[in-house]
């Protein structure tokens, strides 16, 4: 539990650089997330929260700053190998579902596998039964993205995201959209593959409520941040 | 390869009526495509046929006989000769009988038929004309110009006495089978022959122009004793006629000519027409490449949120690029077949309907093996081609901003 994940040390990012109308929204950001930690992102809209996300991500690259991805600095990396890195190491979850709806939903979970093995095997299908049933959607494998509900939808996306045990999951307002009770059941899945799978989890949240259960509540505003503490600590202090 | 196969496919069947419009577009354009590069050939070869008649593909004669200044001019001397074109005369093919054996075995070569023709006047009572009379041997000559086919009266024997002519120069003459003729010639005041038979050719000054007797009648009609005036060849490739006619006017002391020597009119239309249906064909495939390469564009836009969600999942650059650019090769690809199957069938159609003056059929429908296997291949390709552009747009995606859509 000790291995840092990712150490960004001093992140700065800024949009429309070299013009009049360059901004700069992280203004030197430091973070640390170990292995198996729950962690949650939390501040206003616009503070950087998404930005802060695809960084880690390896969706964007910093403008200045260093990042390790398991100890190798990955910023500067080409765009092939960022992006085997994303596929080993990290997974997502989004806030509007983000499957393909002209998979099923198991071929969804599958396709991660066929992307690293260039082929749908059969190891590919069990393992993603496995995963289907563990979020409760034993019964809506071959049905396609459409005919879910949003809160199956989340928890397919869930499935996919965990289908090659990466080693982080960034999950972007994953229950944003969710009424209370989808959400719980969303909030509370991610929570048993932290415990049962011992992956680790950064939550970009609005939620106060969801902020609470999180081991780890990170809070940014206008791009800095401002509090790093145990939630419960946190939650207290700040709810978004 | 497998994640971009299913992706393509799983695209190409989500996109729907979209890709069933641009499969049917594209069948369309490779279907007459098909068709025309089908039936050209066909075309080209009985336009041919109709208009060189009994003329042979390739003309063995005697070479020309040229006029030489009488001395050599010192080296010094510029020489100003004035050379007059000599006048030719009947001349027989030198060692013909060797030579004819040698052509049969040449390939490429379907049939040899040694003539023997000249000038000469036909005569009937006060009627004459003047004809070309020329001497066959009946057998090699049918199989170099397939005059069985056209005669329209009487017999196809050329015995001794007989004589063939056209329908036109019968009817100038108000003869019929059995009538007599006049033959004559500049070294032979003639005698009377028997018409035989009647044919027509299809074309008045062909039918006016010429007569046909044995070859031993026209040798000595033409005071040619045991000689040909020239060997007509029949081949197997029309078009490449020209290329044979240049080989074998090297490896001999003769003139050889071949049909597009002879017409140069005929084969200025001809392949004015193949440059036309190339433009045609180029066009059309132009139009089918923007048609596929603008729905991919389409589709492009349309995927963009999934092209982020795969690529944040992690697929590379190169794998999105391979899934459009394998959408554009299967469009083209599923287009040729079923636009080879189309052609075929507009093929079988139109043989019906186009037709030559008397009524036979211009070109037949015909399964081509080697047409379709090469439409299948140029059309995928083309397919990626078209694909080429969309698909650079979509793997250039920022991946963060698609999924932000």
């Amino acid at each position: 539990m000790n291995a840092a994940i990712i150490e960004l040390a001093d992140i700065r990012k800024t949009y429309n650089e070299g013009t009049p109308v360059a901004t700069e929204v992280l203004h030197g950001v430091n973070i640390a997330l170990q292995a198996g930690e729950f962690a949650c992102l939390i501040g206003p809209s616009g503070s950087g929260k998404s930005t802060l996300l695809n960084l880690i991500g390896l969706l964007e690259r910093p403008t200045a700053g260093s990042y390790l991805l398991k100890g190798r600095a990955i910023q500067q990396a080409d765009d092939d190998e960022r992006t085997r890195a994303r596929l080993r190491t990290l997974g997502f979850v989004f806030q509007f579902h983000h499957l393909l709806p002209a998979f099923t939903a198991i071929e969804n979970v599958m396709l991660p596998g066929l992307m690293r093995d260039g082929a749908f095997t059969r190891e590919h299908r069990v393992h993603a039964q496995q995963l289907l049933t563990s979020v409760g959607l034993a019964d809506a494998m071959n049905k396609p993205p459409n005919q879910l509900s949003g809160g199956m939808q989340q928890r397919v996306a869930i499935a996919r995201a965990l289908s090659l045990s990466p080693d982080l999951v960034l999950a972007d307002e994953p229950t944003g959209n969710l009424d209370t009770h989808s959400a719980d059941e969303v909030f509370a899945l991610m929570r048993q593959f932290n415990k049962t799978k011992g992956t680790a989890f950064l939550l970009v949240t609005h939620d106060p409520r969801l902020a609470a259960r999180c081991d780890r509540t990170i809070e940014l505003r206008d791009g800095s941040i401002v509090s790093d503490a145990p939630s419960s600590a946190a939650s207290t202090v700040e709810h978004g | 390869m497998g994640f971009e196969w299913s992706v393509a496919l799983r695209f190409l069947r989500e996109g729907g009526m979209q890709t069933l419009l641009i499969v049917a577009g594209t069948t369309i354009g490779i279907a007459v495509i098909v068709f025309i590069t089908g039936f050209l050939g066909d075309l080209q070869r009985d336009l041919i046929k109709r208009t060189l008649g009994v003329q042979a593909h390739i003309v063995v004669r005697p070479a020309e006989e040229v006029a030489r200044p009488l001395r050599d001019a010192p080296a010094a001397v510029t020489q100003i000769p004035q050379i007059q074109t000599r006048a030719q005369r009947l001349r027989s093919v030198e060692q013909w009988q060797s030579l004819v054996p040698v052509l049969a075995d040449t390939p490429g070569i379907r049939a040899v038929s040694p003539v023997a023709a000249g000038p000469g006047i036909i005569a009937r009572g006060d009627a004459s004309k003047t004809v070309t009379i020329t001497g066959i041997i009946l057998a090699p000559f049918v199989a170099v110009t397939r005059l069985n086919e056209k005669i329209v009266a009487g017999d196809l024997r050329v015995d001794p006495g007989d004589v063939l002519m056209g329908v036109d120069l019968a009817r100038d003459l108000g003869v019929g089978i059995g009538d007599k003729v006049r033959l004559s010639t500049p070294t032979s005041p003639g005698y009377a022959y028997q018409v035989r038979g009647i044919y027509n050719l299809g074309a008045r000054n062909l039918n006016r122009a010429g007569v046909y007797v044995g070859l031993a009648t026209a040798q000595a009609l033409h005071a040619l004793p045991g000689g040909v005036s020239s060997i007509e060849l029949a081949v197997d490739d029309l078009f490449g006629a020209p290329k044979l006619a240049s080989r074998l006017g090297h490896a001999m002391p003769h003139e050889v000519e071949s049909w597009t020597q002879a017409n140069p009119q005929l084969l200025a239309a001809l392949s004015n027409q193949t440059i036309m249906t190339l433009l045609v064909r180029f066009f059309l495939a132009l139009v089918v490449a923007i048609g596929v390469s603008s729905v991919l564009v389409v589709a492009v836009v349309q995927k963009t949120k999934e092209i982020g969600i795969l690529r944040a999942m992690g697929a590379s650059r190169g794998r999105i690029l391979r899934v459009f650019l394998l959408q554009g090769a299967l469009i083209g690809a599923s287009s040729a077949v079923l636009g080879s199957l189309c052609g075929y069938a507009l093929t079988s159609v139109m043989s019906g309907i186009l037709r030559a003056s008397d009524g036979t059929r211009i070109f037949v429908a015909r399964l081509e093996p080697d047409l379709y296997f090469y439409t299948f291949i140029v059309a995928a390709m083309l397919g990626v081609v078209a694909a080429a552009m969309p698909a650079r747009r979509a793997s250039k995606l920022d991946p963060a901003m698609a999924i932000r859509i």
